[in-house]
């Protein structure tokens, strides 16, 4: 086990006082301190927003995307160096909203990456707006009447695509945390984490006592295999519990590097010039 | 001597197959050859042609008027006859009704049914052609050995057949064999980057960019560059650039539409610092505009697209020569001065295949500029360290022990750290912009075509190169004094030899596929100087050496 330490940074830290944020990068930095893997060997990637500063904070390599493009420079990272963690931290906003695209996309590859997404369930950086995953009539700054549009429940999306792995945490946990965290990246193939947080400035709703109050461990009699038993699982939500633990894992699938036919760490490559010469009989 | 043969037809009729063996004829008898494609936005029916111009000479350009028209069905000849030179002729099956006197008819049906397949009916049309010129067609049954592996028997029987029924029309001069190639502006594009080096490229397949992703994978098991399908444009960009930031040698491209869907990203390469090479094989716009047509449309676009501003290098692609060494030029100055390097084609020159010399693979060279972790002398490695002349040492991740590598679309510290503060961005402002000064350097100046002494200049851009110079030749046959300057390198914009060969002038005419003038625009911000005539095109198709005569002698002598 490394030292937790040497993920520290000397950049100064922006976040509100009392931010779930703290809780998710204290249990980060103790994942890759179990897991043993050096700040240079650690590729983290975010979009923009309040989570997304998460890479700053953390002594690793990091490149801080634009917003809702934190998945795909993940994936060309994790190609042009497989040797390389590549993990991706960011928010809701971020990962659910404008990216969701890529989401989606990278959950049918089975990209070799981690995702992390701390899920406020509100949008921080901006000041108080809806995010995909604000409940159903929460009055925020700009959906003074309560959303009307219903909230992206990112764990059943993930089950219905057959993903890799998904699970969930609470940055009120952090011993859970940083072991779900671990069991992400150790997963082969295309891993979702959603992380419950606080928002303390924006979020009066969906409080550190409200996810306190409901969530709840999955234990063993429950079977993260079961994708029909999980997808169920998935539409937990609410006052009734909300399950934090490995909603559904498939360890059967391939994940993308593994289904190359044939595959080297870019960097790495050797090339002349002179290999592509015989190229030109093609044309003769 | 220069022959012109048009091959039209519904879409999947065959028309690519017939054309390519007819070029492979041609190439291996040492003709030079201009081959250019029109075709529609459909997998079935409508009309579609490709003209095959040939000459013992070398040939600039493609022409509109043709010596044969090779009809494989009769809207062909509907829509060209008008083109048709007065001693050409017409090829087609017989039952293909025509009352020109230029119309021959053949059983070309008939021998596919002798030779039971049907699709050797074009085969038995080329056998009419090579015999009606008199061409050696010895070549061919090699190029049908590589081209059928199936329908070597058949094709061969109906080539034969068409042969003996036709009679020699006009003997073509023989060519001397040499050891040329044929090759497309996408293709040589695709085949440059490889040799230099590519080794990373997303994109989402659009019309006509296509052509340089399928040649990147019909090579992968044997270069291993990888290539991804990404989910849409936006994704391409951003996954290549990824690639980039961890030390891949990498590039995305597209047509118009997508670079409209990349342009966020193209800050983002510019901010992070980080090498990409982007190609825009054009086509007319604005929106879905005219999907499988050409124009020069995207300059004024791509000079400034993204938000904020950014240094950048925008090079046109005049030949499939030249696109086969600006792709490895390009990779490496993006890789020299971590930026951005827009390549501009278009349709017109990513399909047309012009016979050229043999590429030198020796003259191309593969130049990171990577540093490692011994070139770091600080303890704390700072990705954005201020500089002399900007440039800071690029490490890759992972591969300098001990050292991290931060990079973010913030504005930032020398680290990489987020920042507000005015002097920081101050100077990473005039750090980034600097390399503007720097590349001016590494410019190339627009060549020059024509006498000292002109009264008039014409100025254009990319693959229009050829075709202006085969119009300046023309008007001097005429007695009108012309010269012109046509660009390779865009920007930041070479000027001397535009301030050389703008002094004393009458007209200065800039000649481009677009309707806003986009070049001419750029020349008169950046140096003053104005273009007081135009010749602008802007229908799709490819200005002829012909046309801008016309159009010279009309709007610019006699106006």
């Amino acid at each position: 086990m490394l030292d937790k330490k040497i993920y520290d940074s000397f950049d100064e830290n922006a976040w509100c006082p009392g931010c779930g944020n703290f809780g998710i990068i204290n249990s980060l930095k103790g994942a890759l301190a179990e897991l043993e893997l050096k700040p240079e060997d650690v590729i983290l990637v975010s979009g923009i927003g309040q989570a997304a500063k998460t890479p700053h904070y953390i002594n690793s390599n990091v490149f801080n995307s634009l917003h809702g493009r934190a998945i795909p420079p993940a994936f060309g990272a994790k190609i042009a160096n497989a040797n390389m963690e590549v993990i991706v931290t960011s928010g809701d906003g971020d990962m659910y909203g404008e990216g969701g695209n890529h989401l989606l996309h990278n959950i049918r590859r089975n990209t070799d990456i981690t995702c992390f997404v701390h899920n406020n369930q509100i949008y921080g950086l901006t000041k108080g707006q809806g995010s995909p995953t604000t409940q159903v009539c929460q009055v925020t700054s700009l959906q003074p009447d309560g959303v009307r549009v219903s909230a992206f429940n990112p764990i059943s999306f993930a089950v219905s695509q057959n993903i890799a792995f998904v699970g969930r945490s609470y940055s009120g946990d952090p011993e859970h945390l940083k072991d779900m965290m671990k069991q992400a990246i150790n997963h082969k193939g295309f891993a979702l984490l959603d992380i419950l947080q606080p928002c303390v400035s924006f979020n009066k709703v969906n409080t550190a006592k409200w996810y306190k109050d409901r969530v709840y461990k999955l234990d063993e009699n429950y079977d993260p295999t079961d994708i029909e038993a999980a997808f169920k699982k998935s539409l937990e939500f609410g006052d009734d519990g909300i399950p934090l633990g490995v909603i559904y894992k498939n360890s059967s699938r391939n994940s993308y590097l593994e289904n190359q036919d044939e595959y080297e760490p870019l960097v790495d490559r050797e090339w002349n010039p002179m290999d592509a010469e015989k190229f030109l009989s093609d044309f003769k | 001597m220069k022959y012109n043969i048009l091959i039209g037809g519904a879409a999947g009729q065959g028309i690519e197959t017939i054309s390519f063996i007819l070029e492979k004829i041609l190439l291996r008898n040492g003709y030079e050859i201009f081959s250019n494609k029109d075709y529609m936005s459909r997998v079935r029916g409508g009309h579609n042609f490709t003209q095959i111009r040939f000459s013992k000479n070398t040939l600039l350009s493609h022409t509109n008027k043709v010596d044969v028209i090779v009809a494989l069905d009769e809207d062909t000849i509907d829509l060209h006859i008008e083109n048709l030179v007065s001693d050409g002729f017409i090829i087609a099956d017989e039952s293909i009704k025509c009352n020109d006197p230029r119309f021959r008819s053949y059983p070309l049906e008939k021998i596919a049914e002798e030779v039971n397949n049907k699709r050797a009916e074009n085969i038995a049309a080329l056998g009419v052609l090579m015999k009606s010129f008199d061409i050696d067609k010895s070549p061919l049954d090699n190029i049908l050995k590589e081209t059928f592996e199936k329908f070597y028997d058949s094709n061969i029987e109906a080539f034969t057949k068409g042969y003996d029924l036709a009679e020699v029309h006009k003997k073509v001069e023989d060519a001397d064999k040499n050891d040329n190639i044929l090759i497309n502006g996408n293709d040589a594009f695709a085949l440059g980057a490889i040799a230099g080096g590519l080794s990373f490229y997303a994109g989402y397949p659009m019309t006509p960019s296509t052509g340089i992703i399928s040649y990147l994978v019909e090579k992968k098991h044997e270069t291993g560059v990888f290539f991804e399908q990404a989910e849409d444009e936006i994704a391409a960009i951003n996954m290549s650039l990824g690639a980039s930031y961890a030390g891949a040698r990498s590039m995305t491209g597209s047509s118009g539409g997508g670079l409209s869907l990349m342009t966020e990203s193209l800050g983002l390469v510019g901010m992070m610092e980080t090498p990409l090479v982007v190609v825009d094989v054009q086509r007319p716009g604005p929106a879905t505009g005219l999907p499988t047509r050409t124009e020069q449309s995207d300059l004024s676009y791509l000079l400034t697209a993204s938000h904020g501003e950014i240094p950048r290098m925008v090079i046109s692609l005049k030949n499939p020569e030249d696109a086969f060494y600006q792709a490895s030029r390009a990779l490496n100055l993006a890789d020299k001065y971590q930026l951005l390097v827009i390549i501009l084609s278009d349709q017109f020159l990513a399909d047309s295949k012009i016979t050229t010399k043999p590429f030198d693979f020796s003259n191309i060279t593969i130049e990171r500029h990577i540093s490692s972790a011994e070139d770091i002398t600080d303890d704390i490695y700072k990705r954005y360290e201020l500089t002399e002349d900007g440039i800071s040492k690029r490490l890759i991740p992972g591969k300098a022990k001990g050292q991290i590598v931060i990079t973010d679309s913030d504005e930032h510290t020398e680290y990489g750290h987020i920042t507000e503060s005015s002097e920081v961005r101050n100077s990473m402002m005039n750090k980034r912009m600097n390399k503007l000064k720097l590349l001016e350097s590494e410019m190339i100046e627009p060549e020059y075509y024509g006498n000292e002494n002109i009264e008039h200049l014409m100025i254009g851009w990319g693959s229009t190169e050829g075709i202006i110079r085969d119009a300046v030749d023309m008007l001097k046959e005429e007695n009108i004094n012309v010269g012109a300057l046509t660009f390779g390198d865009i920007y930041p914009l070479p000027t001397k030899n535009l301030e050389k060969y703008t002094k004393d002038i009458k007209n200065i005419v800039n000649v481009e596929q677009n309707y806003t003038g986009q070049l001419a625009k750029l020349i008169r911000q950046e140096t003053g100087i104005y273009c007081n005539k135009s010749i602008l095109k802007y229908d799709g198709r490819q200005i002829t050496a012909e046309e801008i005569v016309e159009q010279f002698k009309g709007d610019v002598i006699n106006a």
